[in-house]
């Protein structure tokens, strides 16, 4: 009776503090200790549960062993992995948290359903099929993002619908006859079916809606571990469940917003770009007419000359680990008296929010990072704009030209800025494989390089003219 | 009141709170956001460890128990350490 009430207790403590944790999580100062809290929530959980059921030795070893292995791939991962990566990773936690729902449905229904009643049978039904698509969805996404993975052909045309609606009906066929048959054929319908409809509706989403899909799987992850807590009879994991899953919605809406894509267009649509290219102009390098490039030496006299710059940092920048370089230059223009801000797309990098975490690692203090609306007014009295390894994200087309496949969505109007810098690999389209018009407009130059080395280059020219040395000067 | 319906007012407060908790969150902190909701809704291991408990003799159920701990678990532990190492670079303007 005590340890009963004493689990109780650590249950709801542990239900107060996930809240808790998760309203924390949405203010920057809270945050880390709102991260921790949950933490430690999960422990108490944990802990809860293991005074209330007293594992016998047996089960001990199991756990332990399970734990260790789990627990310190966990640590590895997180301490190895780059903040470039951090989209696959997430996607890749997700789509194990996914699976260990699906296994123990699974578990459960091949050797534990014998007096299970209708409840836990559906509830059974239901953690298959959710963690099963969480599972090999994220996978799916995860190699997508990794370049492992290509979007094939026939996944932009209709065929893929008829063939995602013959996985979920055999999935249903699966759930529906799983009942009278827990541990037979229908289960294994049930998981084949579901775990293939995972790969069918994510393969055939392209790189730049893939956030949002990875956000809705995290959703899903949470509705999967909710009807594990059905299967095994906890509240706590229930609540958990919920609020993850719900939250993991209202995330996945604001993205959606951000992009200006519903999430029907997004689920259903297909990759962006590979179906509007044509409308679109193609992308390819022959598409451009006017362009103006200059080097290294001529954007760096421009900087010298401003008052008000600002960077507007893109994924191209991440991939050439050029965050540290671009921290020293604001540094030594902010020396020189320039005004140094930075442009933060709701969807710069590749999720909402990546490149904060980006420009965070090298030092960039978050006041300076600007979000679109504050920024977009701003632009008018900006001298010069530099927009590094961004593409789409300030493509002038999406305001201006209905029949551009990103007309709607809002973009970062750098067009407005009295000098734009452009520095860019080569003409090569962006995420969403559309041409771009603002690399032609007068007020453009290109200048092409590796975005590290562009930037070491002003670095250097500028240290030559001088500049950041003597501060009273300005 | 049943088990089941106990059981579905709870589901159905917790999405309500859900819900309600994430209603303004600056862009800056979606995606930390996104990967501790994540690392959250690795609480699966809570069925783990009770269908290792179910198990008793049957070590085949244990071991699908043990394999999804661990596969929770790495969420779990992933996730929170990933979360952190991203919150703790996020500074103001003249910070240490």
């Amino acid at each position: 009776m005590t340890t009963s009430l004493l689990s109780d207790g650590l249950d709801l403590v542990a239900v107060l503090l996930l809240g808790l944790g998760i309203k924390g999580l949405s203010k920057v100062r809270s945050a880390r200790g709102a991260n921790q809290l949950a933490a430690v929530a999960m422990a108490l959980a944990v802990i809860g549960l293991l005074i209330e059921i007293r594992p016998e030795p047996m089960a001990w070893l199991w756990i332990a062993a399970g734990s260790a292995a789990g627990g310190l791939a966990g640590l590895i991962t997180a301490q190895r992995v780059p903040m470039t990566a951090m989209p696959e990773v997430v996607a890749l936690f997700n789509g194990c948290g996914g699976l260990a729902s699906l296994l123990v449905a699974v578990g459960v229904a091949l050797f534990d359903s014998a007096e299970a009643d209708i409840v836990a049978l559906v509830s059974i039904a239901i953690s298959v099929f959710v963690g099963a698509i969480t599972f090999s969805g994220s996978i799916v996404a995860m190699a997508k993002l990794q370049g492992w993975l290509n979007t094939p052909a026939w996944t932009q045309s209709s065929v893929r619908h008829a063939v995602n609606i013959a996985l979920a009906v055999l999935a249903l066929v699966g759930a529906v006859l799983l009942p009278g048959d827990p541990a037979g054929l229908p289960l294994w319908l049930l998981v084949i079916g579901s775990s293939l409809l995972g790969v069918g509706v994510t393969l055939p989403i392209g790189g730049a809606d893939m956030p949002v899909v990875i956000s809705l799987l995290n959703s899903y992850s949470g509705v999967a571990a909710a009807a594990a807590g059905f299967v095994v009879g906890s509240q706590l994991l229930i609540v958990a469940g919920a609020m993850v899953g719900a939250a993991g919605l209202i995330l996945t809406q604001v993205m959606c917003t951000a992009m200006n894509r519903s999430l029907l267009s997004v689920l259903f649509g297909g990759a962006l770009g590979a179906s509007g290219g044509a409308v679109g102009g193609g992308g390819s390098e022959a598409g451009y007419s006017r362009i103006t490039s200059c080097s290294a030496e001529e954007c760096a006299m421009a900087l010298e000359q401003a008052e008000r710059v600002v960077f507007v940092p893109g994924y191209g920048l991440a991939v050439a680990q050029a965050q540290h370089a671009l921290r020293e230059l604001s540094k030594l223009l902010e020396n020189h008296g320039v005004e140094v801000s930075y442009a933060i797309h709701p969807v710069a990098g590749r999720m909402p929010g990546h490149m904060n975490v980006l420009l965070a690692e090298a030092d960039v203090p978050y006041e300076q990072l600007l979000e679109m609306d504050t920024v977009n007014p701003e632009f008018p009295r900006t001298d010069v704009v530099i927009v590094l390894g961004a593409n789409d994200v300030v493509n002038p087309d999406a305001k201006t030209d209905p029949t551009s496949p990103l007309y709607g969505m809002p973009v970062l109007e750098v067009d407005q800025a009295r000098q734009v810098f452009v520095v860019k690999r080569s003409l090569g389209a962006g995420y969403a494989g559309i041409a771009n018009a603002l690399f032609e407009l007068p007020q453009t130059a290109m200048v092409f390089g590796d975005a590290k080395a562009v930037l070491n280059g002003l670095l250097s020219e500028l240290r030559s003219m001088g500049v950041g040395k003597a501060k009273v000067a300005a | 009141m049943s088990a089941l319906s106990q059981a579905l007012w709870v589901l159905l407060l917790g999405s309500l709170l859900g819900l309600e908790l994430i209603g303004k969150v600056p862009p800056t902190l979606h995606t930390p956001l996104m990967s501790g909701a994540n690392a959250i809704s690795g609480i699966t291991v809570l069925a783990s460890l009770t269908l290792i408990q179910k198990a008793g003799d049957n070590q085949a159920l244990l071991l699908i128990g043990a394999l999804s701990l661990g596969f929770a678990l790495y969420n779990v532990v992933g996730g929170f350490l990933v979360t952190d190492r991203m919150l703790a670079m996020f500074r103001r303007k003249g910070d240490s």
